[in-house]
């Protein structure tokens, strides 16, 4: 039973020795091993903060650019279909305008040709007007004697007249 | 607060005259059973002389007619302390002997006066290895010098043994390893990648540390981090050297109840001494329990409170302790069928040794694992004493 005794040296020196190398170990090596350690872990975490925030930053930076493009894009787009539409507009205005005026332009012509036929008819009457005065007048001059002759010539006169 | 303060010295009185009966009656049984043998000496002489110097025939080793190889005794040997360490053969390295007594005053001289039990010496002579005080005060013939019994008896034997050697041993390897591996961190390799002996034992440190101890605790373990990673390398280094069968290693240090007992009563301190009130309110007068089961449980409870340490001294003992035992009785295999024949012990050596050799890697996986065990239990039972209350 010698091995289940505990003998009093033995306890005595371990717990002087003991004590001791937990003094001197918590100054000299864990003290700084564990600070260290955890002066690493802080500045490695640290660093991959850093590095998680400018990925992030990147990404930020990238998806401004896309939006920045894609807005151009869309610009782009919109003042080429306003163009687009424009040129139509214009286009169409241009031919209705166009079709306007023609159309003024014909019926001023109608209207002309309207006025100048009147203005031909009615110099047309007043020619024959002066045309039978005229032949009225020379029928009168040479034979006012014959009523015979007369009436006929008035008569075929009038047939003439008739006639137009 | 005070009243927890003073609850925590109570503890530890308790603990400290627990400690004592028991040394006292282990003390008391030991010399009983030397009593009857004592008794015989004085009635006879004669027949002391014979039982010493049969004795003494078995512990040298040399050729006598009955001699009987002893494998449990040779085992013994070597699992327990010496004054002496013995390097092979009849050659051995003195220890420096420190004795106190009340009666003589300081004794400080090699064990090399002794020659292996064989003189006494001041008074004092050797006895398998227990210095023990004799009547006759010059250098005489150990068989012939008659025991002082009431001087023995208060002898403090401090002796630089052979396992008080290895706590300086492992003491100066660790501080050596360890202050290295400190110095690398700030001045010699500071802000770089570890390398080497750092490298090796940054992942360690680090398991220790996040694995063992910082779940165990909770978040106030750095307080308690050098102790427990000073038990964790002091148990492993020391159960490695108990393995290495050479000098200046190979002593069955943490197999040694000594040394197990005063690492559990320094996790007992650390535990009595930082409790918090919900600690001992949970021993005490644990909460949400009726009163006639508290008259059950409060007993079970302080006992637990000493039974813990107790449970880790003999653990880390008993295994250390066991894993030497079954090592050692292997390799005497050898030797016990060298007995019928050189021939049995040679063909049975390679059976035995395969046996040795696994039992020895198993005993690194012990080494570890103890240490881990001891320094897990420690820094649990640190944490339920310092665990907040929360329901």
């Amino acid at each position: 039973m010698e091995l289940v005794k505990p003998e009093f040296g033995l306890i005595f020196w371990m717990s002087i020795s003991f004590l001791i190398v937990v003094f001197l170990m918590r100054k000299f090596a864990w003290g700084p091993i564990l600070s260290s350690l955890k002066e690493r872990e802080t500045s490695i975490s640290d660093a991959l903060n850093a590095a998680k925030k400018a990925k992030e930053e990147v990404a930020n930076m990238t998806a401004e650019n896309e939006r920045i493009l894609q807005e151009a894009r869309n610009e782009r787009d919109v003042l080429l279909r306003e163009a687009r539409e424009t040129k139509d507009q214009i286009i169409n205005e241009s031919r209705a305008k166009a079709q306007v005026e023609g159309d003024r332009l014909i019926t001023l012509a109608r209207e002309a040709i309207t006025n100048e036929k009147m203005a031909a008819i009615t110099d047309l009457k007043n020619q024959v007007a002066y045309l039978s005065i005229e032949i009225a007048e020379k029928m009168i001059r040479q034979k006012l004697s014959n009523d015979e002759q007369q009436k006929a010539l008035v008569q075929e006169m009038l047939k003439d007249v008739k006639m137009n | 607060m005070l009243k927890y303060k003073r609850l925590a010295l109570l503890s530890i009185l308790t603990f400290a005259m627990f400690t004592l009966i028991y040394s006292i009656n282990v003390a008391q049984d030991s010399s009983h059973n030397q009593l009857p043998q004592n008794e015989a000496v004085s009635s006879d002489g004669q027949h002391h002389e014979d039982v010493v110097s049969a004795t003494d025939h078995a512990e040298s080793g040399e050729g006598h007619a009955e001699e009987k190889l002893n494998a449990g005794k040779i085992i013994m040997e070597h699992v327990a302390d010496a004054h002496g360490w013995h390097l092979w053969g009849h050659t051995e390295i003195p220890l420096p002997i420190i004795l106190y007594s009340s009666d003589r005053g300081m004794a400080l001289f090699s064990s090399s006066r002794f020659e292996h039990g064989h003189k006494t010496y001041g008074g004092y002579m050797l006895q398998g290895q227990k210095v023990v005080a004799v009547n006759e005060m010059g250098e005489m013939d150990a068989h012939h010098a008659t025991i002082n019994e009431a001087v023995t008896a208060n002898i403090f034997d401090i002796s630089i043994t052979k396992n008080v050697a290895s706590i300086f041993i492992c003491c100066g390897l660790m501080l050596l390893i360890f202050t290295n591996i400190a110095g690398a961190y700030t001045r010699k390799r500071k802000g770089l990648a570890p390398t080497g002996l750092q490298n090796a034992m940054e992942p360690i440190i680090m398991f220790v540390r996040d694995d063992l101890i910082k779940p165990s605790i909770g978040h106030k373990y750095e307080k308690y981090l050098p102790y427990l990673l000073t038990v964790f390398f002091f148990i492993w280094i020391a159960n490695l050297m108990g393995l290495i069968p050479v000098f200046p290693f190979g002593a069955n240090l943490t197999g040694s109840i000594s040394i197990a007992l005063t690492l559990a009563v320094f996790t007992f301190v650390i535990v009595t001494v930082n409790a918090n009130k919900n600690y001992w309110e949970h021993i005490f007068m644990m909460p949400g329990v009726p009163k006639g089961v508290l008259i059950l449980l409060t007993p079970i409870e302080i006992l637990g409170v000493f039974l813990r340490p107790f449970v880790l001294m003999i653990r880390l003992f008993a295994n250390i302790t066991a894993g030497h035992i079954i090592a050692l009785a292997f390799f005497s295999l050898i030797f016990i069928f060298g007995q019928n024949g050189t021939g049995v012990g040679l063909a049975v050596s390679p059976l035995t040794l395969v046996f040795t050799v696994f039992m020895t890697v198993l005993e690194l996986l012990v080494a570890f694992l103890q240490a881990y065990v001891f320094t897990m239990l420690s820094a649990v039972y640190i944490g339920a004493a310092v665990e907040e209350h929360h329901h």
